[in-house]
């Protein structure tokens, strides 16, 4: 069965029967809302805020529903931090071969490990979809897409509350465990820990939209394992994780530079550092934020008329 | 066992090619996350001609060694891990009353065929390994021994992961940080770690006889750490140990195994 079979009447009374996802903000207001109280959100406040505060609330419910697994991101965080050890003393021996490689000294290098590391939960650098996938095999998808917000737009928020979780029970262990045993470089200026945290939340969004396309992927093949597989692929090398993306040889050096992947943990670990400027880098991540964002706007209308809700 | 591990093995694989799209995409991206870690290794040796004290063919040896290992170990226990999925879902107390060991059917648990790919991978860096090193016959004898041994040492390894999820129900990935943690450790020299870290991983966790300690013999090295020179011939030793250790922790694992009834 078609979405738009099970559409509501009233999407296809107005002679939209697209629905509301690809109509924008206004048009998910008009009563929508109103006509649902468990979102808390009053009807007679000025739509902006009503918007900023449903996104809000549901960043939250993201953080909080992450929350209840502790455990688990603790044992991501003792994880992280076995690797990123492992990994710096190789990056220790290849800079003590060639000391000051690619504008980055000793400290630098190990750093930039460490990052790498920490940036594994909020940015989901292994994979880690959005769970929507698993709703279009099963159905659940039906639900999303009647809700009161746009897919992409409840999605994005969800996994804002959830890097932000992921951002302080594994970023900052591993962080504190390098610096303890290695020695890290911390920048020394307030502009520069707050263009990296601008810089850190580009790079998540970043990672949203590139694992948004791939989770709707299962619209058109149903199993999206193979897609997240690839992305994997692409995503570690692409983004620097492997090796850092400045000691590349020569073309690869400079494609890899300039992709998406990129946004994602060269480009923050070189605001951190100090190696980058500023400027360049925030554009670079919102330009790739916005395409990606936009790309995942485009495949969603197109889902929309292409899913094809499994079961009952 | 053997018998019941191949129809399992077979069944699963038939399963997974019910979806063929993503079934040629899954053994493409496994072969290419693998291929990964060689491009990294070219990366760096394309700025220094040696790591730690050891060149390229050196490296590659160890890679290879530790990558056939693991990979054999991974394609054939490496769904041990899943453990805690299956206690929390409560799959695993239908497990307990199939009639088959629980410990098979864990680790045929979701067997895919894609694992193929990576000892292929690891065999192929290897071979170019050995065409670059010439090593002599007197110490190559050494090279299936070890290979062997690996595949026990991570096995155990394997198995002890998933036992401990009897007790970390909720935080499975503890676990990583020993099985692929070891594969990631062992592909490098010993020599570019710390002291203490080699150490550990040679008398606490014995992955240095996954490959470090033959490897020194068959590359004819001395140790540069200093460590004693029977150590080198130790591995089945180590092996045989960890295996111990590991069909106990798991006994004693579902010994204390309770239900989560749903």
């Amino acid at each position: 069965m078609s979405a738009e079979l099970r559409y509501p009447a009233k999407a296809t009374s107005r002679g939209r029967p697209r629905n509301q996802v690809a109509h924008g903000p206004r048009s998910r207001h008009d009563g929508t809302l109103v006509r649902n109280p468990p979102c808390a959100v009053a009807p007679a406040r000025a739509p902006g805020e009503a918007v900023f505060q449903l996104y809000a609330r549901i960043a939250w419910y993201g953080f909080r529903r992450y929350s209840a697994y502790r455990a688990a991101a603790l044992a991501g965080a003792f994880t992280n931090t076995v690797f990123g050890i492992l990994r710096a003393y190789v990056l220790i021996a290849l800079w003590q071969a060639r000391p000051g490689l690619a504008g980055y000294d000793v400290a630098d290098a190990v750093t930039f490990c460490f990052l790498t590391q920490a940036f594994i939960g909020p940015m989901q650098l292994f994979g880690g979809g959005l769970g929507m996938a698993e709703r279009i095999r099963s159905g659940d998808a039906a639900i999303d897409l009647l809700r009161p917000a746009s897919l992409q737009g409840w999605l994005l928020a969800d996994d804002l509350g959830r890097a932000l979780y992921l951002f302080l029970l594994r970023s900052i262990p591993p962080t504190i465990v390098g610096a303890l045993l290695f020695g890290l470089v911390f920048p020394s200026s307030a502009a520069t820990w707050a263009a990296f945290a601008v810089s850190m939340l580009l790079g998540i969004v970043v990672s949203f939209g590139l694992r948004y396309l791939v989770d709707l992927s299962a619209c058109w093949i149903l199993d999206d394992r193979g897609t997240a597989q690839v992305s994997l692929v692409l995503s570690l090398f692409f983004s620097g994780m492997v090796v850092p993306l400045n000691i590349m040889p020569g073309w690869l050096g400079t494609a890899t530079n300039a992709l998406p992947w990129a946004a994602m943990v060269q480009v923050p670990a070189d605001v951190f550092l100090g190696k980058i400027t500023v400027t360049d880098a925030l554009t670079f991540q919102a330009g790739w934020a916005a395409v990606t964002l936009a790309l995942g706007a485009v495949i969603t209308r197109a889902a929309r008329r292409k899913v094809v809700i499994q079961g009952g | 066992m053997v018998r019941t591990y191949a129809l399992l093995a077979w069944t699963w694989m038939r399963a997974s090619a019910q979806y063929p799209v993503s079934l040629a995409l899954l053994t493409l991206g496994s072969l290419a996350v693998n291929a990964l870690d060689i491009l990294a290794i070219w990366v760096i040796f394309s700025h220094t001609t040696t790591l730690g004290g050891f060149a390229l063919p050196e490296v590659m040896f160890l890679y290879g060694t530790a990558g056939v290992s693991f990979a054999v170990a991974d394609m054939l226990f490496g769904n041990v891990d899943r453990l805690s999925t299956h206690i929390r879902s409560g799959g695993f107390d239908i497990m307990l009353i199939r009639p088959a060991a629980a410990f098979l059917q864990m680790a045929v648990d979701r067997f895919n065929v894609q694992r193929f790919g990576r000892i292929t991978q690891a065999a192929v860096v290897l071979g170019l390994a050995l065409a670059g090193l010439e090593v002599p016959w007197s110490r190559a004898w050494m090279i299936p021994v070890m290979i062997v041994c690996g595949v026990v040492i991570f096995a155990s390894i394997f198995a002890i992961a998933g036992a401990t999820q009897f007790l970390l129900i909720n935080a499975p990935e503890v676990a990583n940080a020993f099985t692929y943690g070891g594969s990631s450790l062992t592909q490098y020299p010993l020599t570019v770690y710390g002291s203490e870290l080699v150490r550990a991983v040679t008398f606490v966790v014995p992955l240095a006889f996954v490959n470090w300690q033959p490897a020194l013999l068959v590359l004819g090295r001395d140790d540069p750490l200093g460590l004693p020179h029977w150590l080198r011939y130790a591995s089945p030793l180590a092996a045989v140990a960890l295996a111990t250790v590991a069909m106990l922790a798991w006994r004693a694992g579902i010994r204390r195994y309770r239900s989560t009834g749903s």
